[in-house]
């Protein structure tokens, strides 16, 4: 097996706030090939954002983070700030999501898009270089002298992402790119992305909640939840045949349009994921588990082998009962 | 009001003053405010009123500092700082918060009435605070004062008549932004009439701005009222803290660095001032968490 | 923007000026009925002589011919003649105005800069010793009267240091000309200006701070960092600029206060400006001249309110194309 271009060995976030520590991350590990679109998916506040924030240290000062990110073998997190920045947006680049304050609302788009190719000197022109990458993004050049509130929802996130690939960067992180746009939207937009990944031969991280779209895009994901990876594997099979409790409750909790019996009994999960600063014992997940044991309460739970390429953090895999 | 609505009213009451309870700067307010509101209250157990009048205080040396006579000196009629100070406080006091009434009443009628029916009324309304916004306030209070006449029920009405606008405003927008929520639309396609509309969703929900708009206006209102009565428009029947630095400066304290006579006075009122200060961005903490440090969105 | 936009806010301005002259004929009217008996009373009038003087204080007539008399005349920048000097109003305005411009303008200037950057610097550093101590600061010169403040810097620097003097704008034995004149002057408003800018500095600091913590929740801010920016490019080029926008409403609004702001510390200094002009009106009362002088005040804040209306869309786009 080749090196992996990406690999995050034992990632731990900790924020700092007036109420204390919260562990927001905690030893998350994962491998990115060349090329491969990874998921990351999970609830709000499961830690799957801050992981994209720590993988830039874009985090808020005073954030603790320990762990390797390894670019190349190269680990970002021991870098010194000149080599920080030139890699930055060179090598990796995030999407964020298009609301609003995503982009500085009083400087134009073209001029936003135009900083990163000039700290970086990327292109000899920038404005040419801005036109190039507008109409990669299927949008006119000429909105290039356009401030963000008169762009769509869908305009916004195109122009995310034209400035995520300015510098032509090797790996992509997508962090919610298609939430709070509407389904026609999100559809042109997951197309446009999965054509990039194709043309400019990327690798992509793609944070979401929204299952649908992340088995649309990806070919492996992982499940995060409570800070941790709770299962690991190809998108489609983990969804179609899921090894941890959790994410089988979130692919039900999914409603299949067209799907009659499922209309008629929608699952959700009850209850809600844990505060991160009371995070419970043992395997995080055990409150809310239809299938939850004794041992569930205090035992250490950890990826676990669970068939061909997967692994799951429940300890039922480790006797196969639960299909 | 149902009871249910209420049950939510105190609950929401109990955790908005557990949350007080944690902001330092807003309990040393209160305890400041407090105090002041007790030296007010008791001032006749604390000081002696009689010697507030030079015709009693001919037995008293004049120009006293703190060292000749206690506690605090005395001014150059022989008149004790200190009982000054503390009947001073009554004045500067109630002139503030009753100033304050009287605006908050005036700046809550229109804002809501201008934010609710909308049309005609709003734009005559908002243009009648707009204008007053620019007219600049201390030569406003000054003429009107002049005007008037100096006496106590003058300067609060001068003071509150002049301060209602920027509450209007503030209200206006709070009355447009519940007016677009749901519930409002609901309960009028209801049928409900204009009057149960604002009496059950709209006042409620302002309810909260005003107070802690009412609690940031108080300190403005002591400052104007110190002010003018620098400028020799306050009551010259009662001694307020402003009076007392308006006595100081006629008199030539300065000069003779009598600064036991106005030292005091301007130390209370900026004590006062900050403690409505702390209180009201406590409140406005509690009602708009995005204020509070920490607040991850 | 388009022609429709700052036609409607010159109309704007233009209708409150016409409330604010409205107003004004009719409050001072209201302040003295008969102001020929209260200044020249214990003087035996004959009729004829005090119908004389009503006519030369243009107080004949009814009410209404004698508002048309005053718009016609206010329009003719005609104020009337102060009862106390018998000069034209207009000309003791046009006197004592620089000296109050000299002084607040430059009071506002440095509290300003001073304010703005010590909100910048609190609102970065949020929740550290350097944030509290500036916020704390901010927070107390904003509840202290100014006068009170200038009282005891006059007698602390200036009565018992005498490093500086205790009132007026010059020596006036001295005899000094030129630039020995100027440094005269600069000399006697250094202790009013200190004054008037610390008590400005709180109120630009907090407003300029709550900005920057605005901002600084922004992704925009994340965004710039992650495209590879400096953290101080970043921060001044994204944040900084963001967060001046409303600073700049404010200090437009300051300026227009300009020519009232300084009414009580002008009176403790003796500062030959507006401020003391006004306090010396109240004691007659003056009419003519409190009237001239509350119209050149309200104009001021009309002109520059203007001037921001018409200035914020050129900073905020948002504005610009709404």
């Amino acid at each position: 097996m080749s090196e992996p271009l990406l690999a995050v060995r034992d990632l731990n976030v900790t924020y700092r706030s007036e109420a204390g520590a919260v562990p927001a991350v905690r030893g998350v590990s994962f491998d990115l090939a060349p090329g491969e679109t990874l998921g990351l998916a999970g609830e709000s506040g499961c830690g799957k954002s801050t992981i994209a924030g720590a993988l830039l240290r874009v985090l808020p000062r005073g954030t603790e983070v320990t762990g390797e990110v390894l670019l190349d073998g190269e680990d970002v997190l021991g870098m010194k700030p000149g080599r920080l920045r030139a890699v930055r947006w060179t090598e990796m680049s995030i999407v964020f999501q298009g609301a609003l304050h995503a982009l500085n609302p009083v400087q134009r788009v073209g001029d936003q898009i135009a900083e990163a190719i000039e700290v970086h000197r990327t292109a000899e022109n920038s404005e040419t270089r801005v036109a190039e990458l507008l109409e990669t993004v299927g949008m006119p050049a000429r909105r290039a002298g356009d401030f963000p509130h008169q762009l769509s929802g869908g305009q916004r996130q195109r122009i995310l992402i034209a400035l995520a690939l300015a510098c032509n960067p090797r790996i992509l992180i997508a962090d919610e790119p298609t939430t709070a746009l509407d389904v026609m939207v999100q559809a042109q937009v997951l197309e446009l992305l999965e054509r990039l990944q194709k043309e400019l031969a990327l690798s992509m991280i793609f944070i979401t909640h929204d299952l649908s779209t992340l088995s649309y895009v990806c070919r492996r994901t992982a499940v995060m939840y409570a800070g941790r990876i709770i299962e690991e594997g190809l998108a489609d099979e983990v969804f179609a045949r899921p090894k941890h409790p959790y994410t089988a409750a979130l692919a039900a909790a999914f409603p299949l349009i067209g799907d009659r019996s499922h209309r008629m009994n929608p699952s959700g999960l009850a209850g809600d994921p844990p505060d991160p600063r009371a995070i419970p014992s043992g395997c995080p997940f055990h409150p809310r588990c239809t299938v939850a044991v004794a041992e569930c309460t205090n035992a250490d739970v950890e990826l676990w082998p669970a068939g061909e390429g997967r692994q799951a953090a429940c300890i039922h895999v480790l006797d196969c009962a639960v299909r | 009001m149902t009871s249910i609505a209420w049950d939510r009213r105190r609950r929401a009451f109990r955790r908005g003053w557990a949350e007080y309870r944690s902001d330092r700067e807003g309990i040393v307010g209160l305890v400041v405010l407090g105090l002041f509101f007790a030296v007010a209250l008791l001032a006749p157990l604390l000081a002696d009123g009689s010697e507030l009048r030079a015709v009693n205080t001919t037995d008293n040396p004049v120009w006293a500092p703190p060292t000749e006579f206690r506690p605090l000196g005395t001014d150059n009629l022989g008149r004790p700082i200190y009982d000054q100070l503390v009947y001073g406080s009554q004045v500067s006091l109630l002139i503030g918060i009753a100033a304050t009434l009287i605006a908050i009443v005036i700046g809550t009628v229109v804002g809501v009435a201008a934010g609710f029916f909308g049309g005609w009324t709003d734009a005559v309304l908002s243009r009648l605070s707009e204008w007053f916004l620019v007219i600049p306030f201390i030569p406003l209070a000054i003429v009107l004062a002049a005007t008037l006449g100096p006496s106590l029920r003058n300067i609060i009405f001068v003071i509150g008549v002049t301060s209602w606008p920027v509450t209007a405003r503030l209200i206006r927008a709070q009355v447009l932004t519940i007016k677009q929520r749901l519930y409002v639309e609901r309960s009028r396609a209801l049928g409900a009439s204009g009057a149960h509309v604002m009496g059950r969703h709209i006042l409620p929900n302002v309810m909260p701005l005003v107070i802690a708009n009412a609690t940031l206006t108080v300190p403005i209102a002591i400052l104007s009222e110190t002010t003018l009565a620098f400028l020799g428009l306050g009551d010259p029947l009662r001694v307020s803290w402003g009076s007392m630095l308006e006595d100081a400066f006629s008199a030539g304290a300065l000069g003779r660095e009598a600064w036991w006579w106005y030292l005091p006075p301007g130390l209370c009122v900026i004590a006062v001032v900050l403690a409505f200060t702390l209180v009201g961005r406590a409140i406005e903490t509690i009602l708009d968490p995005r204020l509070r440090a920490g607040w991850r969105g | 923007m388009s022609v429709r936009f700052v036609v409607g806010k010159v109309l704007g301005a233009l209708a409150t000026l016409t409330f604010v002259l409205v107003f004004n004929f009719f409050l001072f009217r209201v302040v003295s009925s008969n102001p020929v008996a209260t200044l020249y009373r214990g003087r035996n009038l004959t009729d004829a002589q005090r119908e004389e003087l009503t006519r030369q204080f243009g107080l004949d007539g009814s009410q209404w011919e004698q508002f048309a008399r005053y718009v016609e005349q206010t329009l003719q920048l005609n104020l009337g003649r102060s009862y106390a000097t018998n000069q034209p109003v207009v000309d003791e305005i046009w006197a004592a105005a620089p000296q109050t411009i000299a002084l607040v303008g430059t009071a506002t200037l440095l509290s300003m800069v001073v304010g703005i950057l010590m909100g910048i610097s609190a609102g970065w550093r949020r929740g550290t010793a350097r944030d509290r101590t500036l916020t704390s600061s901010a927070m107390v010169t904003w509840s202290t009267p100014d006068f009170w403040l200038g009282m005891i810097l006059l007698t602390f620097f200036a009565v018992r240091l005498g490093l500086f003097p205790t009132g007026g704008i010059e020596d006036p034995s001295s005899g000094a000309t030129g630039v020995e004149k100027l440094l005269d002057q600069a000399w006697h408003m250094a202790l009013p200006c200190l004054t008037l800018a610390i008590a400005y500095v709180g109120e630009f600091a907090l407003v300029m701070r709550s900005s920057i913590l605005d901002v600084v929740r922004e992704d925009y801010l994340t965004l710039a960092r992650a495209k590879g920016l400096r953290d101080t490019s970043a921060n001044s080029r994204h944040a900084v600029r963001n967060a001046l926008l409303p600073s700049t409403a404010l200090i437009a609004i300051n300026f227009g206060f300009v020519l009232s702001g300084a009414i009580a510390v002008e009176t403790v200094f003796s500062w030959p400006g507006l401020g003391l002009l006004t306090t010396e009106a109240l004691r007659g009362p003056d009419l003519p001249m409190l009237q001239g002088l509350f119209l050149v005040f309200s104009a001021s804040v009309i002109v520059f309110n203007l001037f921001a209306d018409l200035l914020y869309p050129f900073l905020d786009p948002r504005v610009r194309y709404a």
